[in-house]
């Protein structure tokens, strides 16, 4: 169930350049059961920012009642939000949407590909921790800008082998995750990918036969399904009037559901 | 005692709140966030004829208090609406305000003369103020003529009261709202957006593929709050007002302007439990204030014998 709570930091670190790991602590813990879904957090009190800002659930500790999201401090709202400090609130709407199926990678044979681009890293982390969990044998791919925005490669790496790409070349290997894809040569029944629109394209372009799933990023308003701010045509009816909408269809689609 | 208990053409209210349309789909999704039925009424996604996809995206863009929206008027058409969603929306003890509009008069009429049969449709909301769409909308909304003769011919369909949604893009809205009334309007709804636009630094281009869109938001209350003042002086039938009300103080600055009842828009998407929110609150508020009922705060702002509630204590 959605729920809205003021949730108590834990902690807020910075992981990379303007990049930061935020720990809640709240009931609405206990809601999320899903990895891939997200959280809708006003930044700010008051109406500036006025809107919330979508962020991926990026681990759980059901234990705890905590969970993480990293996310990206670029405009005013994710600004604001890098400066709360341990022991403030952050007014949390979620959990939101429908995060990947981890049921779909079991009895595949092969290993489970997962393949995040800039901070559509994020919802991997969770997504790989249950893979791992279930004993998945799990490889992922990750992309950065450039060597400082890379983060939490030492975390995947503890979960499975982990492959990290820079576009400029500064950090791993140089060029795309699709180029990093290509060059391990091997055949990946199941995928599951977050990160930029052209990345998915790519991916869907050579591994839409696959078991592939695919986060997507969309602006947002009401991030419940209310304001139809975020829909994207049905793949079956490309220039027809059926569609779905990001927040609570989506945010993860298999490959082919939607026009990317 | 009831302090909030509201009676409009076609419309009996619990309470003068009600969730402003396009910002609450056909009420699905809040549904399972709290009982609708705490509601005063609904106001559901404007319905035309024919499905439509609306604009492409992005639709929104966040502005300073504020938001841009080109939705494009995206809905299931009529006959989806009516048996899907009214058909939701029956099993609760709310009135439903269809949000009606269309490229053509005769879209206008035709969904009038259907939607208003529907069982729990106790008024139409005429929308000829939408400013996302090439045709119709706000095309019938700005000249007083066209906007007359569309309400007359929908008058003349429905089944149950029409209120009509007055555009804030005019010079002035009083004549607009005038000519509607001597079109046979039961009520107006006041404000849709105002028409704005938001370019990215980067790009240059405009944030929303549309290009324009409608502003709404705390940014809008003080057009909307000037409107209603003007407008609910030169007219004889009721207002809804909205734009930007997040709180029950908004509420009972609306009240004060000339409002009858209220709708509440933006503030569902920052915080979806608004509604029940003020609803709570007004009571109290009334209290604090002196006010035996709501409906005393109607007009109090221009009012000459509107005495101030602490001379009456
Ligand atoms: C389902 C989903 C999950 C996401 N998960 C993460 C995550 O885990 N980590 C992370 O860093 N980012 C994530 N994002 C992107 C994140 O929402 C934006 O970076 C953020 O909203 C930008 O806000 P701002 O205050 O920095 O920017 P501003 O420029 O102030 O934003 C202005 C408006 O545009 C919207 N906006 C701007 N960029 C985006 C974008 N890329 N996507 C959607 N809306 C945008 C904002 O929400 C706001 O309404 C996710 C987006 C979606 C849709
Ligand atoms: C996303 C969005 C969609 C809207 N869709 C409609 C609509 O379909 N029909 C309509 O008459 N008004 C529509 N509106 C206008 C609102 O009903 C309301 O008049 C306006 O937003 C001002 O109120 P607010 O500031 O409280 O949002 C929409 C507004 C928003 C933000
Ligand atoms: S953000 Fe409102 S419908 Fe998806």
């Amino acid at each position: 169930m959605i729920k809205n709570e003021n949730m108590r930091v834990i902690s807020q670190r910075k992981i990379a350049k303007t990049i930061y790991e935020l720990t809640l602590e709240g009931e609405l813990v206990s809601e999320m059961h899903q990895p891939g879904q997200f959280v809708h957090v006003k930044a700010g009190s008051g109406f500036d920012p006025l809107l919330r800002r979508p962020i991926s659930i990026s681990s759980i500790m059901a234990e705890e009642k905590q969970f993480k999201m990293i996310y990206r401090a670029e405009g005013r709202g994710t600004q604001l939000l890098s400066q709360k400090n341990n022991g403030e609130s952050v007014d949390v709407l979620g959990p939101l949407g429908n995060g990947f199926p981890v049921e779909a990678a079991y009895g595949n044979g092969g290993r489970v590909l997962l393949v995040g681009g800039g901070i559509g890293v994020p919802p991997l982390f969770e997504l790989s921790k249950r893979l791992s969990a279930k004993g998945c044998s799990v490889i992922h791919v990750l992309g950065f800008q450039s060597k400082d925005n890379v983060f939490y490669e030492e975390e995947f790496s503890r979960l499975g082998e982990t492959y990290v790409v820079t576009a400029d070349g500064s950090y791993g290997g140089a060029g795309f995750v699709t180029d990093m894809i290509k060059r391990l040569e091997e055949d990946f029944p199941v995928i599951y990918a977050c990160g930029p629109t052209l990345m998915l394209r790519a991916l869907e372009a050579e591994y839409g036969h696959k078991k592939l799933y695919l986060s997507l990023e969309e602006r947002m308003g009401c991030g419940i399904g209310a304001c139809f701010a975020c829909v994207c045509h049905s793949a079956a009816d490309p220039d027809g009037h059926s569609y779905k909408k990001v927040c609570s269809d989506g945010p993860v689609f298999r490959a082919g559901e939607v026009i990317l | 005692m009831n302090r909030l208990a509201t009676n409009l053409p076609g419309l009996q209210l619990k309470n003068p709140v009600m969730p402003a349309s396009g910002c609450f789909g056909f009420g699905r999704e809040f549904s399972g966030m709290y009982d609708l039925n705490k509601l005063g009424a609904i106001m559901i996604k404007a319905t035309t004829p024919k499905p439509r996809f609306g604009n492409p995206t992005p639709r929104v863009a966040e502005t300073s208090a504020g938001m841009l929206n080109a939705i494009g008027l995206q809905n299931p058409g009529l006959s989806k609406v009516m048996e899907d969603e009214l058909g939701f929306l029956d099993k609760y003890d709310v009135p439903i305000i269809a949000n009606i509009a269309g490229s053509l008069v005769e879209d206008y009429k035709e969904v009038a003369r259907e939607i208003s049969k529907a069982r729990n449709v106790k008024a139409l909301e005429l929308n000829i103020s939408c400013p996302n769409v090439k045709e119709g909308g706000i095309a019938f909304g700005t000249d007083p003529q066209t906007a007359k003769s569309v309400t007359r011919a929908v008058k003349e369909v429905s089944q149950v009261p029409v209120y009509v949604k007055l555009s804030p893009n005019v010079t002035n809205i009083t004549e607009i709202a005038k000519a509607v009334e001597d079109g046979g309007a039961d009520g107006l709804t006041m404000i849709n957006t105002l028409l704005g636009m938001r370019l990215d630094i980067k790009t240059g281009k405009p944030v929303i593929a549309n290009g324009t869109g409608g502003l709404s938001g705390p940014a809008i209350k003080p057009v909307a709050i000037r409107m209603i003042h003007e407008v609910s002086q030169r007219v004889s039938i009721p207002i809804i007002g909205m734009g930007g009300i997040a709180s029950a103080e908004d509420v009972i600055e609306f009240f004060y302007a000339g409002a009858s009842a209220v709708a509440v828009g933006t503030a569902n998407f920052v915080d979806p439990f608004v509604c029940p929110k003020i609803i709570e609150e007004l009571p109290l508020l009334l209290e604090k204030l002196g006010y035996g009922h709501i409906a005393e705060c109607t007009g109090r702002s221009w009012k000459k014998n509107a005495q101030t509630a602490y001379h009456r204590a």
